[in-house]
């Protein structure tokens, strides 16, 4: 990779990596708890009756501390796309940059005017504005995660859109793909609801607190009902969204795919691992690191990965090795190119776009046109044009090319375990407090509050196996991450890097704290 | 309706739309202005709070525009956004470190357990008001000035004979920072934390009871407006002097490719050929210096903000007008002239452009509720009563 400065390009990805999971802390507590406030201050204005509004009111002034530094957090990440991510922000900035403007014009304006009144407002505005002003910031929240959902789904699927060599980028040509993209609605579908699962794990860890300490025992009570119907409603989702996120990412995606199983050589009747420990975890550096990998134990259903991924038990799943090498599918018949093919075919891509701005430059009009004929031909387009992305790799590199497998299956694996652990709490602790034996239930209680990290933990490793798993891509097979980044001193990326890791961290100790206090006050003591 | 639009029209729309945005923006600067004035007119606790409070309910919509600032820019001119972020890095780095601890400061200042103590994020707040009106009115000020960067989209497709493949590179010497030591870019952004300071007094004047902090702001007003006329005197000449930067229209075979040259007095010619535009920013210049006036010479005056506020939209409104239109490069190079960045060259596809079209016309909408929800917030002042009943305040 001569051309290229790796150590500017990995701490261009670490900074953002860092801000991403930083951000990533606060966003679906955030998402999931302003539907539990807004749904108490509901019951609330219903029934009149004050103890519904403490609870609103402590909810949402925990809400509150989480989202202030939420915002701190998300402002960089927005900006991080033009400053590290400078090549990145004009190949892709006519698509990319639309649903970032309208998720500050449609979304956060929302939030930011109603929180005021959320928080502000009790003595100043009537009860049913103040409602309708708490349901519209969680609308905000929601809304934002749809725009910012949509902008990343189009970097694992890219659609809408055409590439214009006049101005070397990538153009939207059909705003509804881009938005309605099954990738985009998934994406969203499946986001949100885990930012709901953690907020009901939150608020059942929380109130689980309270009994075991038992204080104010009817409030946390009546927030274990809420928070586990809640919980368990968007369980279910989740893994609804869940299994079709894994089918889109078998279609689209087959490296990452293939890297989340740890699938080496396809096969047709795959067997899914439940869980299992990797025996060998290097990264393969030639075609012949590319053999079936031993587990140390794993535990296998068989057929269950070719039905989960095209609904057939017969169906071949292509392994890592095949993608890398090329194969043809015993099912379908249709043969695949290899990582060789393709970086000859963006390779052609990247010479075509090269000759024809040269053209242009020269104001050649016999030699553009040869070439804008070849820009115009769909077919072109569509079997070589694609792998423009590939073209920026050398001849046998493979390394640079696959993600880091092990950490694609830890990911995978451990979250997944993780949302039927959470669903299984959620029925347990809803069946015990319709029984009313909730506080008695100790070892349950515990069980609450320690799950709060693992939600946090479960929806990290979402976000790791979605985006370290699309590597080396910032948009799939058109733009390679090493080809996105800002043309600055890595020394320069390595102190702002250190810079916002030490502010963050800071941070983030002061908002536990501040938390922590503000829970220990209790829900009737911290008016 | 914007179908039938040409792609120059939507450019030019475009630019109008993100120069609303930014002369909002500064209006609502009054946030970062009131956050160094804490000290200096509250002398206790209780009046600090007041103060505090006052901003508190209002920091979330500067912030927000900043954000949507940057977002519409990013969706219209997407080569300003890769190469003026990933060239002038520190100075937007350093913006965006001083907004990151400003969203903290309000929610977490009071609060038990906040680790930092009180005193450090009233100093978050200090430093924000700082930093962020004097570097991003520095930052601006390079739209008029240029700065040392090259643009080529050839870069992309050096894979075989090596060389960067980034299209922005920056060529200047501390990655923007060098912006803050031009005389006429810093003039502007000490004009903007003046500017600023006023706007936050004004607010106070309008927004809180208690007679100790509006005397104190009616003192302040004056002490900050002569700093303010000052430097914002001294950025109006240098600029309507000073060499500009004009596309020649049809000397290419599209406008993208439109040259650009320097041209003599090109900003006072561009405010006597777009006649509108200069009234807009007379009547601004007006605007400000009359509520300044009213309020400082005018017993209980608490009104200003209003005049001196739509002064500060007119006023920026129309600087940005002068450096974006009538065939002028917003963004310059002074390394290569070619490179510079002009609404015809760093926009977006006419299609995204038509298609953002429609998502403007929710900003009246949007506005209207901002205006609805702020008068039902702000119908009773904040006084020191409120401050003590304690019911969530910072």
């Amino acid at each position: 990779m001569g051309n290229f400065d790796m150590s500017l390009i990995n701490w261009s990805r670490g900074q953002f990596a860092m801000s991403a999971m930083f951000h990533w802390i606060f966003v679906p507590l955030t998402l999931g708890l302003i539907i539990l406030v807004a749904i108490m201050e509901t019951i609330y204005v219903r029934t009149g009756d004050e103890k519904w509004k403490k609870l609103t009111k402590f909810w949402g002034k925990l809400f509150g501390i989480n989202f202030a530094i939420g915002v701190a957090t998300g402002i960089i990440l927005e900006f991080e796309f033009g400053t590290n991510w400078s090549n990145y922000s004009w190949f892709v900035g006519d698509i990319f940059g639309a649903p970032l403007a309208i998720e500050g014009i449609m979304a956060f304006f929302m939030e930011s005017t109603f929180i005021a009144v959320m928080f502000f407002g009790w003595n100043k505005v009537s009860k049913r504005f103040h409602l309708t002003s708490t349901w519209l910031v969680a609308l905000g929240a929601n809304l934002s995660a749809l725009w910012i959902l949509v902008a990343n789904a189009w970097m694992q699927y890219p659609a809408g859109t055409a590439f214009n060599p006049i101005t070397a980028r990538n153009e939207m040509n059909d705003f509804w793909a881009v938005l309605f993209s099954p990738v985009a609605v998934n994406k969203f579908l499946h986001t949100v609801a885990s930012g709901y699962v953690l907020a009901a794990v939150f608020v059942i860890g929380v109130s689980s607190w309270f009994l075991l300490k038992n204080r104010d025992a009817l409030f946390a009570k009546r927030s274990i009902l809420i928070a586990s119907v809640f919980g368990i409603t968007s369980s279910l989702f989740l893994i609804w969204t869940g299994d079709e996120s894994a089918k889109q990412v078998a279609d689209k995606q087959p490296v990452k795919f293939a890297a989340m199983e740890s699938l080496w050589e396809g096969r047709t009747n795959a067997p899914l691992i439940a869980f299992g420990v990797l025996k060998d975890m290097s990264h393969p550096k030639t075609e012949d690191d590319l053999t079936k990998r031993d587990f140390v134990f794993k535990f296998e259903i068989p057929s269950m990965l070719s039905i989960l991924a095209f609904l057939d038990p017969n169906a071949y799943v292509p392994g890592i090795k095949d993608l890398v090498t090329g194969y043809t599918n015993p099912t379908t018949g249709i043969t695949h190119l290899s990582f060789s093919q393709k970086k000859e075919k963006g390779k052609e891509a990247i010479a075509a776009l090269k000759g024809y701005k040269e053209a242009l430059q020269n104001n050649d009009a016999e030699l553009l046109k040869t070439y804008k004929v070849k820009f115009e031909d769909k077919n072109w387009m569509e079997n070589t044009f694609k792998y423009f992305g590939y073209g920026y790799y050398e001849k046998d590199a493979i390394a640079g090319l696959l993600p880091n497998i092990p950490l694609a299956f830890y990911s995978f694996h451990i979250m997944v375990l993780l949302s039927g652990h959470f669903l299984a709490l959620f029925i347990l602790m809803l069946f015990f407090t319709m029984k009313d034996r909730i506080g008695r239930m100790k070892w349950l209680l515990y069980i609450g509050i320690w799950t709060i990290p693992l939600a946090y933990l479960a929806s990290q490793l979402g976000w790791v196996l979605a985006e370290l798993g699309r590597q080396p891509w910032v948009i799939q097979d058109l733009m390679p991450t090493l080809a996105a980044v800002s043309r600055i001193d890595a020394g320069t990326v390595q102190l702002t890097f250190w810079l916002f890791a030490i502010t963050f961290t800071i941070l983030l100790i002061a908002e536990i704290r501040i938390l922590l206090k503000q829970i220990n006050k209790g829900i009737t003591g911290g008016q | 309706m914007f179908e039938s639009l040409s792609h120059f029209a939507l450019q030019q729309y475009w630019w109008v739309i993100v120069s609303l945005i930014a002369s909002l923006l500064v209006f609502l600067f009054f946030v970062q202005g009131g956050q160094t004035l804490i000290f200096t007119l509250g002398k206790n606790e209780l009046e600090r709070k007041m103060i505090v409070n006052a901003l508190g309910r209002k920091w979330e919509f500067t912030f927000t525009t900043l954000v949507t600032f940057g977002g519409a820019f990013f969706a219209s001119f997407p080569l300003f956004y890769s190469t003026s972020f990933g060239g002038a890095y520190w100075v937007w780095m350093i913006i965006l470190f001083a907004f990151v601890i400003q969203a903290v400061a309000y929610e977490f200042r009071t609060k038990p357990g906040n680790f930092l103590g009180q005193r450090t994020y009233e100093a978050f707040l200090i430093a924000n008001g700082a930093l962020g009106t004097i570097l991003i009115g520095a930052a601006v000020g390079s739209f008029f000035t240029g700065s040392d960067f090259s643009v080529n989209k050839l870069n992309l497709t050096n894979i075989f004979e090596g060389g960067s493949t980034t299209i922005s590179s920056w060529e200047g010497p501390a990655y923007g920072l060098e912006a803050a030591l031009n005389i006429q870019n810093l003039a502007l952004g000490l004009a903007i934390f003046f500017l600023a300071r006023i706007l936050g007094i004004l607010y106070f004047m309008n927004s809180i009871q208690d007679e100790n902090i509006f005397k104190r702001s009616k003192k302040q007003l004056v002490v900050n407006s002569i700093p303010f006329l000052v430097f914002f005197l001294l950025f109006v000449v240098l600029m309507l002097t000073s060499v500009g930067y004009a596309v020649i229209p049809e000397s290419g075979v599209d406008p993208m490719f439109w040259r650009i040259q320097q041209e003599p007095f090109k900003y006072l010619n561009n405010f006597l050929e777009m006649p509108l535009v200069l009234i807009m920013f007379l009547l601004g210049v007006v605007m400000v210096l009359l509520g300044i006036a009213t309020s400082a010479f005018k017993a209980e005056f608490t009104k200003g903000i209003w005049f001196t506020g739509t002064g500060t939209v007119l006023t920026v409104f129309s600087l940005f007008m002068v450096v974006g239109l009538n065939n002028t490069a917003f963004y310059p190079s002074n390394f290569d002239l070619q490179s510079s960045l002009t609404i015809m060259n760093s926009s977006s596809s006419k299609f995204t452009l038509m298609v953002m079209s429609y998502v403007s016309l929710l900003v009246p909408f949007v506005l209207a509720y901002i205006f609805y929800a702020w008068r039902s917030l702000n119908l009773k002042k904040i006084d020191a009563e409120e401050m003590r009943s304690g019911d969530h305040a910072y």
